[in-house]
């Protein structure tokens, strides 16, 4: 069941809680085994606030958020991703995004804010096709 | 040319890298780790029917696992002909020893699909600096990642890393004891409010378009949109309006617990401030205070509000 989508559609806001669980599990499934993903004492003599998410998990994420809206049919053909403030383990990331850009052949540009306490974790945009 | 710059012709000029294999081919077991841990639940992934029915002809893989399967793993070292391993090495010795990730740009040409073996070679697109940046002074250096499964490229990516020295931690963060006080920002926008506050005046930003008045300051009135503010001084009386009993965590310069009031001025304003001289159970909306200015040094006078004598009850 794909969606109709126009211009200016916002996402519902979504919350994802870094846990340190989740920021453990989804450096290794990235396959990103940087300490500062999974070990707090080394993130901190880093001068870490704690062990934060990694880059390829906030792209994860991010697409995540647009196809859970916009249904198993739409197609990613790009993720765009600015990153801001560290997701820190224990923050909420809240993701927020709204439907930008429409071209005739059913490709949509979706923008995406992911928001932690310390301010913009990710901005971006994610490209999707949506079949007719 | 600096020789950064020159070190960045050489490593772009000899181009892109030769292609490193995947370990693995595209697996479910790796997807299903991926999807479980970021919490994706597309069926496309993970159900065959789905897949089929989206037009996949077969189970894929999430599109932003790209850079997952080339990913050098747990005991991985850079090959030799690495561009931005070189280039980082070359940072590193010039004193740029930090490094963060600011952009991964992604595009994807199709959906993988199980079975498929990706390789991936690197180029660096440019390296750019040195600019001040927040965490120091560093170099914006931009790669270019392409993934093939034989001769057909299936996806590429666009990274820039900030490979910075990093900044002095500012003195006054490394000083604060309790004794200390925060400073406040003083800017072109709101420097007429502190030379007041250190001559006993309350200034409050008036527009020199519409005479609005407004705090806290901004360069442009939200009324008419005039950049011409001007002040005027305030009788500094007001009431409370809103107010919180600070507790925890501990400030500097402060003894927990103190109050911090929302105070609406007689000329319609609210400002900040802490509210001294009555104990927080007593505090009331509608109090009626008066501001008190406390030297704290040469440089800084603050603003504080107290209960206003013969106010009533």
């Amino acid at each position: 069941m794909t969606r109709t989508l126009n211009l200016g559609d916002s996402l519902p806001e979504v919350h994802v809680e870094a846990t340190p669980t989740f920021v453990i599990s989804s450096a290794i499934a990235t396959r990103d085994f940087q300490d500062v993903h999974h070990d707090r004492d080394l993130a901190v003599a880093r001068g870490s606030k704690d062990i934060f998410v990694n880059i390829l998990t906030t792209t994860g994420l991010v697409q995540r958020y647009v196809t859970d809206w916009a249904g198993p049919e739409a197609l990613v053909r790009a993720v765009d991703i600015r990153l801001g403030a560290p997701c820190y383990a224990h923050d909420t990331l809240k993701f927020f995004g709204q439907v930008v850009e429409r071209f005739d052949d059913g490709v949509y540009v979706v923008e995406v804010v992911g928001r932690t306490p310390q301010g913009d974790h990710v901005v971006g945009t994610v490209r999707i096709e949506v079949p007719a | 040319m600096t020789r950064v710059e020159e070190e960045a012709a050489r490593i772009a000029a000899a181009g892109e890298s030769a292609p490193r294999l995947a370990r693995d081919p595209v697996n479910l077991p790796m997807v299903l780790n991926w999807v479980e841990a970021i919490g994706d639940a597309n069926p496309v992934y993970t159900d065959p029917e789905a897949a089929e029915k989206a037009g996949h002809g077969g189970l894929v893989a999430p599109p932003a696992m790209i850079q997952v399967w080339t990913m050098g793993g747990l005991h991985g070292q850079r090959s030799s002909d690495d561009p931005l391993g070189a280039m980082m090495a070359v940072l590193d010795e010039a004193g740029y020893t930090s490094v963060v990730a600011t952009n991964s740009d992604q595009t994807y040409h199709r959906y993988l699909r199980q079975g498929e073996h990706v390789a991936v070679t690197t180029r660096l697109d440019d390296v750019v600096g040195p600019k001040r940046t927040a965490l120091g002074e560093g170099w914006f250096v931009t790669t270019r990642n392409t993934w093939y499964v034989g001769d057909e490229v299936v996806a590429e990516m666009r990274f820039r890393v900030l490979k910075f020295r990093p900044a002095e931690k500012p003195a006054a963060v490394a000083e604060a004891v309790p004794a200390a006080v925060i400073r406040p920002a003083v800017n072109h926008d709101t420097e007429y409010f502190w030379q007041g506050t250190a001559l006993g005046e309350l200034r409050i930003q008036r527009c020199g378009g519409c005479g609005l008045l407004r705090h806290p300051p901004g360069p442009m009135c939200p009324e008419c949109g005039a950049t011409k503010p001007t002040h005027l001084v305030s009788d500094g009386v007001g009431e409370v309006y809103s107010y919180v009993v600070h507790h925890h965590p501990r400030v500097p310069g402060r003894a927990t617990p103190f109050v911090v009031a929302l105070v609406e001025l007689d000329e319609g304003v609210r400002m900040l401030g802490e509210l001294t001289g009555i104990a927080p159970d007593d505090v009331r909306v509608g109090l009626p205070v008066e501001v008190v200015f406390t030297k704290v040094d040469d440089d800084l006078t603050m603003p504080t509000w107290r209960p206003r004598a013969g106010g009533g009850s």
